[in-house]
């Protein structure tokens, strides 16, 4: 066993927040940029706190903006970054968030979110983020998004956002809420040493062959750091391979397909779900995030009932899991999607198993779905 | 601190040039011509940079040069250095997450006065007041050129531009005062008539430690120069020269005299901690325990 500074054992009561700072600093997370947001901000104050003491940086930045700026800065000077904020902040952040995506540096945005739209109810969850995570900047672009359900899993996927984002050079956001940001529970953490951390890849080449957005074989080409040697462009403009300007088809074309290739081809990498009893199931359950510990024990209630509901726990939210819902749900009746929002990942399962299928189970007043909601939901007569 | 700022590498823009200095930094590899209008100022404030680069001897690998989006974001593809185009207004603020990691390396931003002023004036003003270091490049044009000249933050009072049909009500912001009262390092002004002079205080301020501005003043002749009928490019860069004093004779102006003046020099020059060696010391503070 190895502890963690911060804790006597690998066993220990910790904050959702807490587990997301520490699961960064697990993954080798050292810089961090951001700016006070309920109910992000105690990433922030564990982070000002922990990072120095390991060799790492933080900074408080003037706004939502310049955090994601400089997160984006200090990958591109080869440091693994993060910034943390919840729907207002995650708002400002993405015309920048769309830099990224296009010049394909590796980040993680943490977004807690709260309820909206607007200042909302500030500490109140709320799952209304999800398709601003997905098309909160302009244009086309791939995105990868984890929703964690538990303190313990907001660690492990805060440990899995870095390593999806340097693997694929790409932003990656983990959407939480206010419930497992705030939320504290028994966790017993890995050992440190068992942790895989995934390293971006060094190129092989010369400076002189080096090109920054290469049509690479495996799709992801090497992002070397800036001040060792490959000196190079990185624009927001649409970009050829070299990253120098262009408005030929012939070679923005190539980088859309790219980009989405290296995630489309490593779906059964990136999809990360729970599946329970989905076989002989007549009713399946899909939920993610906090939802899914309301939906898990609606599940067990209807069991216990003697329905036959299968249960479908995302832990991957973006790409959506197409193929993973529609073979789960050929031979179904029922689909029950149950949301913080008034219906937003439940679009993406109609669109997969069709409109008449879904019964979504919404609130987005500010409290949790109980289970019994989801229940009725579940045994409701056609 | 400042002493190798203020004496040596700077002896030798005094000595014989090499006239063709920049071709050594130009991206051949990059599609020419660029993309400003003959006549603009912009180049002239790259050849500076090229040049006090060049003049200091700094290694291309430890240099960044970062900008934003308009006329002057147009500019670092050209240079081979570690370059970035990023958004509108943001490029302090993605120099400042590179400096922090990186933080022997020059990062140099350069910016229009929309860029700089408007939509990134909040960025200008903390870089400022952090006193990061890196070097502000304001390339002042006093409108938006990329969009046809629309009035800026440091568009002047009563001028005709394309979204002030019948005049400009408001006033121009002083971008030198502006970094100073916010906490620069190090701020001068000089325009693209006074090209070594503009390559001296470049050089300068990417040699001192601390948030550095350095304003060049400029024109656009194509857009807000049309709009009032000021002239050709060269009418407009005589005007510069005719119209810019030094800061020694305006000390010794009235308020009335150097009022449509523009005001070249070093306006502030002074040693203050900068924010990634500060940094440096919190690391230390915090791995012995917090003391």
């Amino acid at each position: 066993m190895t502890p963690y500074p911060t804790t006597k054992s690998n066993v220990t009561l910790m904050q959702g927040d807490q587990a997301c700072a520490e699961g960064a600093i697990a993954a080798g997370c050292r810089f961090f940029a951001g700016y006070p947001i309920t109910p992000a901000t105690e990433i922030a104050e564990v982070l000002a706190r922990r990072l120095p003491q390991i060799g790492g940086k933080f900074i408080q930045m003037e706004d939502e903006i310049a955090s994601i700026a400089a997160v984006i800065g200090a990958s591109v000077g080869g440091v693994k970054s993060m910034t943390a904020t919840s729907g207002p902040g995650l708002g400002l952040m993405q015309e920048n968030i769309g830099y990224a995506a296009m010049t394909e540096i590796p980040c993680v945005v943490v977004d807690v979110q709260r309820l909206g739209p607007s200042t909302g109810r500030p500490t109140s969850p709320s799952q209304g983020d999800v398709m601003q995570a997905r098309w909160g900047t302009h244009g086309d672009h791939p995105i990868i998004a984890l929703s964690p359900a538990s303190v313990r899993e907001t660690f492990d996927l805060t440990v899995q956002a870095f390593n999806f984002s340097e693997r694929y050079r790409t932003p990656v956001m983990l959407l939480m809420d206010e419930v497992i940001g705030h939320m504290r529970e028994r966790v017993e953490l890995p050992d440190l040493e068992a942790i895989e951390r995934v390293e971006r890849p060094a190129t092989t080449v010369p400076p002189e062959w080096y090109k920054p957005f290469e049509n690479f074989p495996a799709d992801v080409p090497p992002l070397v750091p800036f001040g060792e040697g490959h000196r190079y462009h990185l624009p927001g403009l649409h970009h050829d391979e070299r990253g120098y300007p262009t408005n030929r088809v012939d070679e923005v074309q190539p980088w859309l397909d790219r980009v989405f290739r290296k995630i489309d081809r490593s779906l059964s990498e990136i999809l990360l779900y729970e599946e329970d009893e989905i076989e002989d199931a007549v009713t399946l359950v899909v939920a993610y995030g906090v939802v899914s510990r309301s939906a898990r024990s609606a599940v067990e209630m209807a069991r216990e009932r003697g329905r036959k509901v299968g249960f479908l726990k995302l832990k991957t939210i973006w790409p959506f899991a197409e193929e993973v819902v529609e073979h789960a749900a050929a031979r179904l009746h029922r689909v029950v999607v149950p949301e913080l929002n008034l219906g937003q990942l439940a679009l993406e399962v109609e669109r997969v198993v069709g409109r008449h299928k879904v019964r979504r189970v919404n609130r987005a007043d500010g409290e949790m779905i109980q289970p019994a909601e989801i229940l009725a939901a579940i045994e409701e007569r056609e | 601190m400042n002493r190798v700022g203020r004496q040596g590498p700077f002896n030798n823009l005094r000595a014989p040039r090499e006239s063709r200095v920049h071709e050594r930094y130009l991206r051949h590899s990059k599609r020419f011509p660029n993309v400003w209008c003959a006549g603009c100022g912009i180049g002239i404030v790259l050849g500076a940079i090229i040049r006090a680069v060049d003049g200091l001897r700094l290694d291309k690998n430890d240099v960044a040069l970062l900008s934003g989006i308009g006329c002057t974001g147009r500019m670092p593809v050209y240079v081979d250095f570690n370059t970035m185009h990023t958004t509108h207004g943001r490029a302090l603020a993605f120099a400042t997450g590179l400096k922090m990691v990186r933080p022997k390396m020059k990062v140099i931003v350069v910016m229009g006065d929309g860029d700089a002023l408007a939509i990134g004036g909040n960025h200008f003003i903390h870089a400022a007041r952090r006193n990061i270091g890196l070097t502000a490049i304001v390339v002042n044009n006093a409108t938006y050129g990329m969009t046809g000249g629309q009035y800026s933050p440091t568009t002047p009072t009563d001028a005709r531009a394309a979204t002030a049909p019948y005049g400009h009500i408001e006033q121009p912001f002083p971008i030198t005062e502006l970094a100073a009262a916010s906490g620069a390092a190090f701020v001068a002004r000089s325009t693209v008539f006074h090209v070594q002079e503009l390559e001296k205080y470049i050089a300068q301020a990417t040699v001192k430690e601390g948030f550095s501005v350095v304003e060049a003043v400029s024109y656009c002749h194509t857009t807000l120069g049309r709009i009032n009928r000021w002239g050709t490019a060269p009418d407009m860069m005589r005007r510069l020269k005719e119209q810019s004093i030094t800061l020694g004779r305006a000390e010794q102006m009235s308020e009335e005299e150097k009022r449509d003046k523009i005001v070249r020099g070093v306006f502030v020059d002074r040693d203050i901690p900068e924010y990634t060696q500060l940094y440096d010391r919190i690391i230390e503070r915090a791995q012995a325990g917090g003391r």
